[in-house]
């Protein structure tokens, strides 16, 4: 990493208020993304990637505890006031959510609301504001950008929604863009492309990148650096490459193992993880893996694991107390699954 | 994936569907969704329809189950013709061929427990035996892989994975021998995936079932379909068994999908221009 980190969080915790009491949504989590760095925060549904980022951004829901430190620019979050949020958000940092049509106005044209993000983050006329937008939108691969300004986001496709709210939220060149989940309603060609489009908006303006996914596979290739969560955790860090070729956590490696592409063999069942994540408000006293992991033991029952760092790996950090125990490969760890059952939970 | 029965019967047979649908956007002129597609599913065997969004996938899965009536070209179940049979000669049908669908919640009613949404088929099919009924529903549960006491469940107390059970759950009820799986996945968690990926894949090979498996994801393709037709702009432009297809793509769309899916990636780099062009045009698809 080179120079201070754009965004830095510390121990942060939020508490959600929920149906049966509260939810403990992010607990403990630590980490630092550099200057035009790209970072992957994978984790499946629940792992707390979304409050995450919407924490940051001081989008957090309604009714949440915050502790602990998030910094944007050497700027502190937890605790800021609204009108300092709202310099920060659009500026410094921009959000592109996963549902594009639900963040654009059906009843205002995409080339109308793009120069309306522009002129709310700085002085530009209107039409000045209107040129930049069309301009915008050639940036991010729409054709005839000119003519699609016009038109109304029910009139796009789903790529073209979702490219059009990254001109949205590229627009004020912020130094941090986290992007949820921002290609899980596109299909496998269209997500590339998005993706390739996230990556020459990273080069062209040098903002960092902090890609939130439940694939890992697809977030690999193109991030610096990989997050996993799991229940609110920290699961494991890394560079991307290293995570993905030799995890170090049992939850990474079942993980990696379930997914059709990476599966050890090519024919039989699956490896799956036995059970299901934990329910929401009701965390596990230890480790939050522990009761699907095949390695769990004692201190893994009572305590939860802190990060630490990997023998001999540089900038890695693993939460697991058998971290020493984990085979080679990885993916041994689920492999023995009963051919034909699939545990009852999942 | 099972291996392939010896004596395959045809139970379903789409000749040269076409689907035509309104457009989107103002004064848009009607777009063919499925343009004259022809295949055959058999008893024992996945078809996987593959395809871009808007390539006629799930207009393709509407059409043979009659959800919406092909605009020409016949749909075949057990070789009989079922394109201008009547509500009441479909209902009778329906039981045969069951749907499957993308989104677990969205499919479940979020009043009505688990137990409830797996006796509702049986019971609006007139099947439904007060003496043995809880306990076929039992049974069902404990096919696809939930507990008993998951019965008295909401799909809110359920996961995703879970809810796709239940939703397979419903449509085993009418004992089908067909199932149209659209996306039956894509929403869920990848350690939830893979456990109803191999559930699909029991159940094939205990029942006997044929599908036809809709997915734009070739890497799970890959290890349920025995054969597998790529659908581009409505129309079949590639088809055979999986892994030839896979080893050996003809076609720049089904190499363009298995790129994506990771499964071509030396020479994705290289099909850069081509992959451009074909998004600028699905891409603009929406706008004409």
């Amino acid at each position: 990493m080179n120079g201070s980190p754009v965004l830095s969080v510390r121990d942060l915790a939020v508490t959600l208020p929920g149906r049966n009491g509260p939810v403990h949504a992010v607990r403990g989590l630590s980490f630092d993304v550099g200057p035009g760095e790209a970072l992957a925060v994978v984790g499946e549904s629940g792992a707390g990637k979304s409050v995450t980022a919407r924490t940051v951004l001081g989008m957090a829901p309604f009714g949440a505890r915050i502790s602990g430190s998030a910094t944007v620019g050497g700027q502190e979050v937890v605790g800021a006031s609204a009108a300092g949020l709202r310099a920060l958000r659009g500026r410094r940092a921009t959000l592109i959510p996963q549902d594009a049509l639900a963040v654009l106005s059906p009843v205002h044209t995409v080339g109308a609301q793009i120069a309306a993000a522009l002129r709310s983050v700085r002085r530009t006329g209107r039409a000045q504001a209107r040129r930049e937008a069309v301009a915008a939108l050639g940036r991010v691969g729409i054709p005839d950008p000119e003519r699609a300004a016009r038109r109304y986001p029910h009139e796009f496709s789903g790529g073209m929604r979702q490219r059009a709210v990254i001109a949205m939220a590229t627009a004020g060149e912020p130094d941090l863009v986290f992007a949820d989940e921002p290609t899980t309603a596109l299909d496998p060609v269209t997500r590339e492309h998005v993706l390739d489009l996230l990556q020459e908006m990273r080069e062209r303006t040098g903002a960092a990148l902090v890609l939130i996914t439940h694939d890992p596979a697809g977030a690999g290739a193109r991030t610096d650096r990989m997050l996993v969560m799991y229940a609110g955790r920290h699961v494991e860090s890394g560079p991307s490459a290293e995570v993905l070729g030799a995890p170090r956590a049992p939850y990474t490696a079942g993980l990696l193992a379930s997914l059709p592409e990476r599966a050890p063999s090519a024919t039989g069942p699956l490896p799956v993880i036995p059970g299901a994540p934990p329910v929401p408000g009701r965390p596990p006293a230890g480790c939050a893996f522990e009761p699907r992991c095949p390695l769990a033991s004692d201190p893994c029952r009572s305590d939860p694991p802190d990060p630490a760092p990997v023998p001999g790996a540089r900038d890695r950090l693993v939460s697991c107390h058998r971290r020493a125990d984990v085979p080679e490969p990885p993916s041994a760890l689920f492999a023995d699954a009963a051919p034909g059952r699939e545990p009852a939970g999942a | 994936m099972p291996p392939m029965p010896t004596h395959p019967a045809p139970l379903l047979e789409a000749r040269g569907i076409t689907v035509r649908r309104p457009g989107r956007g103002r004064r848009a002129a009607p777009v063919t969704a499925v343009d004259g597609c022809s295949f055959t599913v058999r008893a024992g065997e996945t078809l996987a329809l593959v395809g871009a969004s808007g390539s006629g996938k799930s207009s393709t899965a509407e059409a043979v189950l009659m959800l919406r009536r092909p605009d020409s070209g016949s749909v075949l179940f057990e070789g009989r013709d079922i394109t201008d049979l009547s509500a009441e000669g479909m209902r009778a049908l329906r039981p045969a061929m069951q749907p499957v669908f993308q989104d677990p919640f969205g499919a479940l009613s979020p009043r009505m427990r688990v137990r409830d949404a797996i006796a509702e088929p049986i019971k609006v099919h007139k099947r439904w035996d007060p003496e043995t009924g809880p306990d076929e529903v039992d049974s069902l549960l404990g096919r696809v892989g939930l507990a008993p006491e998951l019965g008295g469940a909401l799909p809110s107390d359920l996961s995703g994975g879970q809810c796709q059970r239940v939703g397979i759950a419903r449509a085993l009820a009418l004992r089908p021998r067909l199932l149209v799986l659209d996306e039956p996945v894509s929403a869920l968690d990848p350690s939830v995936r893979a456990g109803v990926v191999n559930l699909l894949t029991r159940l094939q090979e205990e029942q006997g079932l044929g599908y036809l498996f809709i997915s734009h994801d070739f890497a799970l393709v890959r290890r349920i379909a025995h054969r597998v037709a790529v659908l581009d702009a409505g129309r079949i432009v590639e088809e055979g068994p999986t892994a030839e297809v896979c080893r050996d793509p003809g076609h720049y769309r089904t190499r363009e999908l298995l790129a994506a899916s990771g499964l071509l990636a030396q020479r994705a780099g290289t099909a850069g221009a081509a992959d451009a062009a074909g998004a600028a045009d699905g891409a603009l698809r929406g706008a004409r």
